[in-house]
C-alpha cells in the first residue's frame, strides 16, 4: 500500500493533483456538506489529525482543506467537512456522488497524539473549527483509554449551525465525554448555554497540570480564549491551536500563509501556545 | 582560482556562437532603462549598466508560469513543457546572491521541481561591478557587490580583455570548442587582483550600522510607529516587490479556454503589499492594515529570510527605492529605525536619577 503524499513528491510536481472520486456527500447544515473522498491505484491519505489537504476542482482553482475523519476510521477513502464560502467551495458544493476532484496532501503538522496520551484533553471549539477537531476527536474516542478526561466546549453561531449533530448526540450520551454548548442565537428548543464560547469556562473544572487544551475556531476567538486558559494556568506548551491561513501551495513556497517568519503550512496549521508566544503575527 | 582570460575582440564571436544552441539573454537598453531581454546582436549587449528594471529571476522564476495542463472532463493532466537552455549573461553580483537565496526557498522542505527545472536549464554568467550602479543601492554595505560562488561564470572587466572566473562545469562548457579563451598568466592573474582591490574606494557604505545587527534591530522595533507612517506613504501597489530580486511569492489560478475543454494551471508573481494577499475565504483578512503589510515586507528582507533560510533578505540593489511612487527606500527605512533606536537608548541613558539642584 502507498502514500498519497508519498505520490505527490515522486511525481515531476510538487503541484501536481492525484484525481480522486467523491463517494458520498451528505448536508450538515445550510452551509456545510460533508464529502467522502476516495483515493484511487488503493493510495491510502495516512493523515495526522488536523492536516490539510489541497483540493482542485480542474477549471476552478485549489483551495486548502482540513480533514475531518479520523485516521483510526480512514478505511481508504477520507472526508472533507466544507463551507460554501468562497469561489471554489461554491463549486464544490455543487459536486454530486462519482465527481472528479484532485487531491495533494496531506500537508502540515497536525496535532501530536503521542504527546496528549495520559493527559486530560480540553476541546475548545467555535463553528468550523469543528471540521478539523473531529478528525482528533474521533481518533482519541477509537483509543479512549489511552486519555484522562475529554471535555468538549463547542460554540455555534445557532442550534442549527452545530456541525455532526448525530455524533454530538453520540458523544453527549457516553458518560466518559464531557459536552458543553453554547450559542450566540438560541432558537426556541434551546435550553442550554447562550453567548461567546468563554461562557463555557465557568463550567468547567480542570486540573491544570495535566491538561491538553486544543483550540480550533475562527481567528478572532482565540485570545478570549487563550486569556481563559491563562486563567486555569494550563502550561504554554500544552496549548495547542489551529491556525487558518491562505495555504495557496502547501508547500511552503507561495508566501500566503505566513506567520511572521513561519509558513503556517508547514510548521503548522496546529502550533502550541509556547511556539507562538514570540510570533507576533499570530493573534494580530 | 581558475581563471580565464579572453581577449575583448573574441566576445561578439563567443556570444554569437552561445546563441547558436542557447537562448542568450543580458541586459540591453530599452526606452531609456535597461532590461534583460533576448541578445540577437551581441551590440545590444550593455554589459556596463545600471541596475536592470527587473532583476535576471524572471528567467528562474517566471512572472507567469504555466505549472499543469488538464482537460476538465479528466482525460489529461499533465506537466508544462520543460524550459528551454538559457544563458543569462552580465548578472550584476546582487542578483547572484538574490538566487542563492532563491536555491535555498525553492528547495527547503519540498523541492519545487519547476524551479529546478528552470535552474538546471539556465547557465549565469555574471559580472564584477567595478563601480556602483545606482545612487539607490547600498550593496556594499549588504556584502553583495562581489560574488565567490552561485554562478557559473563570472566576467571581470580588464580593459582589453575579460576575465572569466570558472564556477562550475556547466560554465567551463561554455568555453567548449572556442578557441580564443586563454589559462591566466601570473601577469593576469595579477591585474585581476589590481581590477578587484581599487574598485572598493568607489563603493560608498551607506548603512549606519553593520549588517549584523539588522535581524535585531527588525525584532526590537515589531511594534514601531515607522511602520505606521510607511502604511500612511505606502499606495500598496506591489510594485517594490515586483522589482525586487528575493521575492518570490506567487498566486496560483486556473484558467479554461472558451469551449471550456482544457485547462492551465498558472502561477503568477504576487506581492504581500496587495490588499487581498493574506486574506482568506470568508474575508478576514490577517494583514488589513498597510501598516502590518509594509512591516512584513521590511521584516522579511531584514529579519525573516534570515530566520527562516539562514540568509538576509535584501541585498541592496535599490531597485524598490527605484521603483516606489511615495519614495519608500529601504536604506532610508533602516537607516531611521536605527537612527531612532539609538536616540531611545540614549534618553534612556540619559535620565536623571535624582533632580539636581542649582547651589
Amino acid at each position: 500500500m502507498s502514500l498519497l503524499l508519498d505520490q505527490v513528491k515522486q511525481s515531476d510536481s510538487i503541484y501536481m493533483p492525484i484525481p480522486a472520486r467523491v463517494t458520498a456527500v451528505s448536508t450538515l447544515t445550510a452551509q456545510e456538506k460533508l464529502f467522502t473522498i476516495e483515493l484511487p491505484y488503493g493510495l491510502t491519505l495516512d493523515h495526522e489529525p488536523g492536516q490539510f489537504v489541497q483540493v482542485t476542482v480542474f477549471g476552478v482553482g485549489e483551495a486548502p482543506i482540513s480533514i475531518s475523519s479520523s485516521p483510526s476510521r480512514s478505511n481508504g477513502t477520507f472526508e472533507l467537512c466544507i463551507r460554501k464560502v468562497g469561489d471554489l467551495t461554491n463549486v464544490i458544493h455543487r459536486l454530486e456522488q462519482g465527481a472528479m476532484v484532485g487531491i495533494r496532501g496531506p500537508f502540515g503538522r497536525g496535532f501530536p497524539v503521542e504527546r496528549f496520551r495520559g493527559k486530560d484533553l480540553l476541546f475548545v471549539c467555535g463553528g468550523l473549527g469543528m471540521a478539523p477537531l473531529r478528525s482528533l476527536l474521533n481518533e482519541v474516542l477509537d483509543d479512549r483509554g489511552n486519555y484522562g478526561r475529554v471535555i468538549l466546549l463547542y460554540g455555534a453561531r445557532q442550534p442549527a449551525d452545530l456541525l455532526f449533530r448525530d455524533e454530538l448526540a453520540e458523544w453527549e450520551a457516553r458518560d466518559d465525554v464531557e459536552v458543553h454548548l453554547t450559542v450566540d442565537c438560541p432558537d426556541s428548543g434551546w435550553d442550554r448555554c447562550v453567548g461567546v464560547i468563554t461562557r463555557l469556562f465557568p463550567e468547567v473544572d480542570v486540573d491544570a497540570r495535566n491538561t491538553v487544551a486544543v483550540v480550533v475556531g475562527p481567528p478572532v476567538m482565540y485570545r478570549f480564549v487563550l486569556k481563559e486558559l491563562k486563567k486555569l494556568r494550563i502550561p504554554k506548551g500544552n496549548i495547542w491551536f489551529s491556525f487558518e491561513r491562505r495555504m495557496k501551495c502547501g508547500v511552503g513556497k507561495c508566501g500566503h500563509c505566513q506567520l511572521n517568519h513561519v509558513y503556517t503550512c508547514q510548521s503548522g496549521p496546529s502550533f502550541n501556545y509556547a511556539e507562538l508566544e514570540f510570533l507576533e503575527e499570530a493573534f494580530s | 582560482m581558475n581563471f580565464k582570460i579572453m581577449p575583448k575582440a573574441a566576445f561578439p564571436e563567443w556570444v554569437e556562437r552561445l546563441s547558436a544552441h542557447r537562448r542568450v539573454v543580458g541586459p540591453r537598453r530599452k526606452h531609456g532603462q535597461y532590461v534583460f531581454d533576448e541578445i540577437e546582436d551581441v551590440a545590444d549587449l550593455a554589459l556596463h549598466y545600471p541596475t536592470s528594471v527587473l532583476p535576471p529571476k524572471k528567467y528562474l522564476a517566471p512572472q507567469k508560469e504555466v505549472l499543469l495542463n488538464y482537460r476538465l472532463d479528466g482525460s489529461r493532466l499533465e506537466l508544462a513543457a520543460e524550459p528551454q537552455p538559457t544563458v543569462i549573461l552580465g548578472v550584476h553580483t546582487c542578483d547572484v546572491h538574490a538566487l542563492k537565496l532563491f536555491d535555498r526557498i525553492f528547495s527547503q522542505g519540498f523541492t519545487d521541481q519547476h524551479y529546478q527545472a528552470h535552474r538546471e536549464s539556465v547557465t549565469l554568467v555574471s559580472i564584477e561591478c567595478l563601480e556602483p550602479c545606482s545612487a539607490n543601492s547600498f550593496c556594499r554595505d549588504m556584502g553583495t557587490s562581489s560574488a565567490t560562488d552561485g554562478f557559473d561564470l563570472h566576467m571581470i572587466d580588464l580593459g582589453q580583455a575579460f576575465a572569466f572566473r570558472v564556477g562550475t562545469p556547466k560554465g567551463a562548457d561554455l568555453f567548449k570548442g572556442f578557441h580564443h579563451i586563454f589559462d591566466a598568466t601570473e601577469k593576469d592573474l595579477a591585474i585581476i587582483n589590481d581590477t578587484l582591490q581599487e574598485k572598493w574606494d568607489s563603493f560608498p557604505y551607506r548603512l549606519d550600522f553593520n549588517v549584523q545587527e539588522m535581524p535585531a534591530l527588525l525584532h526590537e522595533n515589531f511594534n514601531s510607529t515607522m511602520w505606521d507612517e510607511l502604511g500612511q506613504k505606502c499606495l500598496a501597489c506591489g510594485s517594490c516587490t515586483q522589482v525586487c530580486p528575493t521575492c518570490y511569492c506567487f498566486d496560483v489560478t486556473d484558467e479554461v479556454d472558451l469551449l471550456m475543454a482544457e485547462g492551465q494551471r498558472v502561477r503568477r508573481w504576487d506581492s504581500c503589499q496587495i490588499h487581498e494577499f493574506a486574506m482568506v475565504a470568508g474575508g478576514h483578512n490577517f494583514r488589513e492594515r498597510l501598516a502590518a503589510r509594509q512591516r512584513h515586507r521590511f521584516m522579511r528582507k531584514g529579519k525573516y529570510q534570515m530566520d527562516a533560510y539562514g540568509m538576509v533578505g535584501c541585498v541592496g540593489c535599490g531597485r524598490c527605492a527605484r521603483a516606489c511612487l511615495a519614495h519608500i527606500a529601504p536604506i532610508d527605512v533602516f537607516n531611521e529605525l536605527y537612527a531612532r533606536s539609538q536616540a531611545e537608548e540614549k534618553a534612556a541613558e540619559d535620565w536623571p536619577v535624582v533632580m539636581e539642584v542649582a547651589a
